[in-house]
């Protein structure tokens, strides 16, 4: 397995009661790059992700993360692998039972071996990134749907995990909470150059994704320029029925003459 | 309504069988695994345990005490009042303190560990636990299975000996047998025998009350609904398990000697 490869899929199918869901889908994550996975709700989209976390296992194909065939691995070389891998989940599904801090410091905690104080003032640094360091003593239930987000966002990326996937980060949040969303994943791809799958319905969501970059000057997102050159490398990946029928950048996308793809996107 | 063929419906039965079966291997085979969550286990048993004594201390002592009034009324027919302390002692030892100390742990606490881990399982909480390298195996289940196994047995000392007491207050109280003569009928009735079997089942008893209620949490689907069914099903099952097992676990330790 290519080292510049971070997830590949080659020919996986799942099923679900008898239902096909995933059939047959091959695709390739670069290191350092973000995929943006579209479809119509029961595509297959969330089952991706948790395939590649090894949550679930695809009933043909293969399926190598980090240079790992998950689909061969026993549950507790899993938890190894799942180290390096950051996942914001569509309802958060933060530990109600947890204040914010311990969300978030959870798996540095997990470790054991890290002292307390490196745990805190990593979990303040990942809790500034996302601008909720305020809420450190929080409950989960005390905050907004679009805090929560953010707070499973700091959870992800605390241990600066290779890889991160992204399940509807802004499913059902307004405009402006899901702007400043999406600048924090943009701003988490162009500052640590993080490979990710990023699920979403929000077509608008891809293609800020792909014209934008973070500043770090500024400290905010900014449109490219027309004819700029930025390191941004952000494709899209559209399935249906299963299967994919499309794998490309965002001016391909653009471009593209089948009807499905044209209607989906305008 | 959906009907189910009979055919499905036994094929869940031994798959939901296989599952608990599998879930509960695991439950004892990581008390022997690091990590291992001792803080877990006995915060778990500060619930289980603390939270559970007002519930055993009454039912306890109210079945003691029922218990002597209704043979001591028989046994006075034939003259035979004083035997009413080696009845109680007897019961509560070797059957009614372990099985209805389980019965009320198990609505108290197969319920409380269903629903708990239920609502973790239809809000991602358990797959986010997998997926930050945790094994809810042995984060969730195990130090409930521990723990539960562990404070049975002294709830059911407890349950026992508050019978006894329960025995005494209407023995003396009621029907006015001597204090002295109740006690030492109580204590020169129980032999080792009665005392092992006694302290056994509670043991089997905590490890089905916990693996049965994760084992209901744990595949807890469908949303709220789902949770609430699990619940149910959790305190049911554990609760006729309790009463199964009780009956094999007696044969099987009368069979030995017991």
């Amino acid at each position: 397995m290519a080292r510049h490869i971070a997830i590949s899929f080659e020919d996986v199918s799942i099923s679900f009661e008898g239902n096909l869901v995933l059939d047959g889908i091959s695709f390739v994550l670069e290191r350092g790059e973000t995929k943006i996975l579209f479809g119509v709700a029961g595509a297959g989209k969330s089952t991706i992700l948790k395939l590649a976390l090894g949550l679930l296992k695809p009933d043909h194909g293969s399926i190598h993360v980090l240079g790992h065939d998950v689909t061969q691995m026993r549950e507790e070389e899993l938890f190894q692998l799942r180290r390096q891998i950051g996942m914001v989940f569509q309802e958060s599904a933060l530990f109600d039972s947890l204040k914010v801090r311990e969300n978030v410091a959870y798996r540095l905690i997990e470790e054991k071996d890290i002292p307390p104080e490196e745990v805190e003032s990593r979990v303040r640094e990942a809790l500034r990134f996302v601008e909720l360091e305020r809420t450190l003593e929080l409950m989960p239930s005390e905050l907004s749907g679009g805090m929560r987000r953010r707070v499973a966002i700091a959870r992800a990326i605390v241990t600066q995990p290779e890889i991160l996937l992204y399940d509807s980060p802004t499913g059902g949040l307004d405009p402006i909470t899901s702007t400043r969303i999406i600048e924090l994943i943009v701003k988490q791809r162009d500052v640590y150059k993080t490979s990710a799958l990023m699920v979403t319905h929000r077509l608008q969501d891809g293609f800020i994704m792909a014209s934008h970059h973070f500043d770090q000057q500024s400290g905010h997102m900014v449109e490219n320029a027309p004819g700029e050159k930025t390191d941004a490398n952000t494709s899209f990946l559209i399935l249906r029925d299963g299967k994919v029928i499309f794998d490309g950048a965002a001016p391909e996308l653009a471009h593209n003459t089948d009807e499905y793809i044209k209607e989906y996107i305008s | 309504m959906e009907l189910i063929s009979p055919v499905d419906y036994v094929k869940e039965s031994v798959q939901a069988v296989q599952d608990w079966a599998e879930l509960s291997g695991q439950a004892i085979r990581n008390v022997f695994k690091k990590p291992r969550y001792v803080a877990d286990m006995v915060y778990q048993a500060d619930i289980i345990g603390v939270g559970s004594l007002p519930i055993v201390v009454l039912t306890g002592f109210f079945t003691g005490a029922v218990l002597a009034l209704q043979t001591s009324d028989t046994l006075a027919r034939f003259g035979s009042s004083s035997l009413t302390g080696q009845v109680v002692s007897l019961s509560m030892v070797r059957e009614l303190g372990p099985v209805l100390t389980g019965l009320m742990v198990a609505g108290r606490n197969a319920s409380g560990m269903a629903s708990e881990l239920g609502s973790m399982k239809v809000t991602e909480q358990i797959d986010a636990m997998r997926a930050l390298g945790t094994d809810p195996g042995k984060k969730l289940v195990t130090p409930r299975v521990s723990a539960t196994v562990f404070m049975m047995f002294f709830l059911s000392i407890i349950s026992d000996l508050l019978g006894l007491i329960g025995g005494f207050f209407v023995s003396y109280f009621m029907i006015g047998l001597d204090a002295s003569q109740y006690w030492t009928m109580t204590y020169q009735s129980l032999r080792n025998e009665d005392v092992t079997m006694g302290l056994v089942k509670p043991v089997l008893f905590g490890f089905i009350i916990a693996s049965v209620g994760c084992y209901y949490g744990l595949s807890a689907k469908g949303g709220t609904q789902g949770v609430g069914r699990a619940t149910t099903q959790a305190v049911v099952a554990a609760s006729v398990l309790i009463l199964v097992v009780d009956f094999f676990i007696t044969r099987l330790l009368m069979g030995l000697g017991l």
